[in-house]
């Protein structure tokens, strides 16, 4: 039952991120994920520390407000301050997740939340979090539910406007000119992204839900020239990774979320060597 | 005060230790970092510091030991490794710049992850505190580090100072390079080389994620302050420098404080003064000149309406309808324009109107007039129809010089009327 749940939430992770990385991906914009997953720091200590508890939902409302500020701080350096996008976005996630430790440190010297926490996270202990119904009955691990009801939202997102999606990821200047608000669009986009980040970083750490973000997505993209294909596609890779990665660890007696993000970097190798091959034959 | 005067007369060989360390470290980082900010590589950096991770690993698998010069084999290794597979992939597939990185950083900081776990479960005492190789000591640094700092950044300024223009021709025009015979493969190695070779000595005090700090921050900050490459990488080092000093002393005031993200803060806050306070592309600097061209814009508007109604109503008194029904301002630059244009004394107001000043009358006439003279030259000299000529006059009258004025009106042989047939005043 256990690796059924720590599997379960890996694919649950992996399926959100693979979905919304397509679009990261296709916008050219996969370094926001990662910015995002690392400036989300400060909201979540000060939030902890205005509310006092590790498990509410103020950590989630203190981390996606820090998300979309990440998205702002990124864009005004880069259109009002004319920094080019590459040093905006590590000038700004630097920035946040220093500030992010000086308040660790300021806090308490040495509390559960550092940056160690942020980067691993930890997806073994995912069926020890259970979710109690009023009567004291355990129905699920508690980021299960919470990351199937992110899922649910982002694929009602994806699914009911997936057309304005699609116009203002391929094409900005048709989008602008059919009235339609590209800026709206980006920042829906990236309020999601910082949720899922948010949600996911106590079970699974900052570097699986990068490496979900992208990985997957690009994989698919690399064997689909069509987007819905390569949102399937994404999502199975995604799954597989959780899979096998499980696998890999308890073999291994190592990190699981290392593992699943060492499988979904394999998948991607298989998928470039088969892109190579293909692209050669063509030639040929 | 007194740990300001301890800290700064180095009273403690650790406190030498830590400047000189921080200092030599944040300034080969900052000169690395210019050349990957000018590439446009900036996250170069945060690849590297995340790549180094698996050889750390696999440099404890192999050899057994925490030796540092192991390790820092391995970490050079896979860092190197992380460019050249990101290269690999832009190079070969559709997936562009920013998913490479993505990929690359997230991969190998995964499979590095593993391994580490991997080597803690299996017992072995020697691991403890390979991961300090992660997160960075800065406080803590001895006089081996310093000496490690000191090699690493000698050699990093060494090679720049040699292959500084090369290296410049590299970062700015890959092709002329090229072209003029340049080993562009041979340089491009040996760029790549010192940055990975200052990002692997940098994690050991400040940390994977502020490592790419160390590198892009400094030279994001230069670039609002000179326009010239080598100006900016003196500037970034003063910065990185001046940084790294105040970081170390913070932590030095208040224990609990650490190192490398107080380095990090002063860095930003660096960075974030310039963007705003640069004299040349600071955004206050920008705000201010468009605020003030607004202004032009909108008095030289109002006289020019002021003046065309007294051309058809003598007297010159013009009430605040009028004004309004000859052309659309809104009631808030109404109010702010009428009352700056008084205060300049290009107004006067009398009783509820309006009535042009002398001064007022001259720079009405004249920017109606710059309107007229571009119309018919417009119409005369690009046979623009005269009903398409308005909208480009509207804008060239608030730019047009005296000099150009007096060129316009002997090209046009001292017109007396616009294509509309209204007169030109003179």
């Amino acid at each position: 039952m256990n690796a059924f749940y720590i599997i379960l939430t890996g694919s649950l992770v992996a399926v959100s991120c693979a979905l919304l990385g397509a679009f990261l991906i296709l916008r050219k914009m996969s370094m926001v994920g990662d910015a995002i997953s690392h400036s989300v720091l400060p909201g979540i200590v000060l939030a902890f520390f205005l509310v006092g508890s590790t498990d509410s939902v103020w950590m989630l409302v203190g981390a996606a407000a820090l998300g979309v500020i990440t998205t702002f701080l990124i864009e005004f350096f880069h259109q009002k301050g004319q920094l080019q996008t590459d040093a905006s976005i590590g000038v700004t996630f630097t920035w946040l997740f220093a500030l992010g430790v000086i308040l660790v440190s300021y806090y308490a010297g040495n509390t559960h939340i550092d940056q160690d926490c942020i980067l691993h996270g930890e997806i073994a202990y995912v069926p020890i979090d259970l979710f109690y119904t009023a009567s004291g009955e355990p129905i699920a691990p508690r980021p299960v539910i919470m990351l199937s009801f992110l899922l649910l939202v982002i694929v009602a997102f994806i699914s009911l406007f997936y057309r304005q999606l699609f116009i203002t990821t391929f094409d900005q200047a048709y989008a602008q000119s059919i009235g339609m608000s590209t800026n709206t669009w980006h920042y829906l986009l990236m309020g999601l992204v910082s949720l899922t980040t948010v949600a996911s970083f106590e079970s699974v750490g900052a570097i699986l839900v990068v490496a979900f973000l992208i990985a997957p997505a690009a994989s698919a993209y690399l064997i689909t020239n069509d987007l819905k294909m390569m949102l399937i596609i994404g999502s199975f890779f995604g799954i597989l990774s959780s899979i096998l990665g499980y696998w890999l660890a308890y073999f291994l007696n190592g990190s699981i979320a290392g593992a699943m993000v060492t499988v979904s970097g394999l998948i991607f190798t298989l998928c470039y060597t088969y892109s190579i091959l293909k692209r050669k034959a063509i030639s040929h | 005060m007194e740990s300001f005067i301890e800290f700064f007369t180095f009273q403690y060989p650790n406190i030498k230790y830590v400047v000189f360390g921080t200092v030599l470290l944040s300034i080969s980082s900052a000169v690395v970092g210019c050349f990957t900010f000018v590439r446009k590589r900036s996250l170069l950096g945060d690849v590297v510091s995340h790549a180094v991770l698996p050889g750390i690993c696999i440099a404890f698998i192999v050899t057994g030991t925490k030796n540092p010069f192991y390790i820092i084999i391995g970490a050079f290794l896979t860092g190197w490794l992380s460019i050249v597979v990101m290269d690999a992939i832009t190079r070969n597939t559709k997936i562009k710049e920013d998913a490479a990185t993505g990929l690359a950083l997230s991969v190998f900081f995964g499979v590095g992850m593993l391994l580490l776990t991997f080597i803690q479960q299996s017992g072995s005492s020697a691991q403890s505190g390979l991961d300090t190789f992660l997160f960075g000591k800065a406080a803590a640094l001895v006089g081996k580090d310093l000496w490690a700092f000191s090699v690493v950044a000698l050699i990093v300024l060494t090679i720049t100072f040699l292959f500084f223009k090369e290296f410049k021709l590299l970062a700015f025009d890959k092709e002329f390079a090229k072209i003029i015979g340049l080993p562009i493969g041979q340089l491009e190695m040996l760029l790549t080389s010192i940055t990975v070779l200052a990002v692997v000595t940098g994690i050991q005090a400040v940390g994977v994620v502020l490592m790419a700090a160390m590198l892009i921050t400094p030279a994001a900050a230069a670039r609002y302050w000179t326009s010239n490459f080598l100006m900016m990488i003196v500037t970034s080092s003063v910065f990185a420098a001046f940084s790294g000093v105040l970081g170390a002393y913070v932590s030095y005031a208040v224990p609990s404080m650490p190192t490398g993200p107080w380095i990090v803060m002063v860095l930003s806050i660096i960075a974030i003064l310039s963007i705003f306070f640069s004299p040349t592309r600071g955004i206050i600097v920008k705000v201010i000149k468009r605020i003030s061209i607004q202004r032009q814009l909108l008095e030289e508007n109002l006289l020019k309406a002021l003046y065309k109604i007294k051309e058809t109503n003598s007297n010159g008194v013009v009430s605040i309808a009028e004004l309004a029904a000859k052309r659309k301002f809104s009631e808030r630059q109404l109010q702010v324009g009428l009352s700056r244009l008084k205060s300049e004394g290009y107004l006067e107001h009398k009783n509820g109107n309006w009535i042009l000043s002398a001064e007022g009358i001259i720079k009405g006439k004249r920017m109606v007039r710059l309107h007229r003279l571009w119309e018919l030259y417009l119409t005369e000299y690009l046979r623009i129809a005269p009903d398409h000529v308005h909208e480009d006059a509207e804008t060239i009258e608030h730019v047009l010089t005296p000099d150009l004025e007096k060129r316009l009106e002997e090209l046009l042989d001292h017109p007396k009327v616009d294509p509309h047939q209204s007169v030109i005043p003179k």
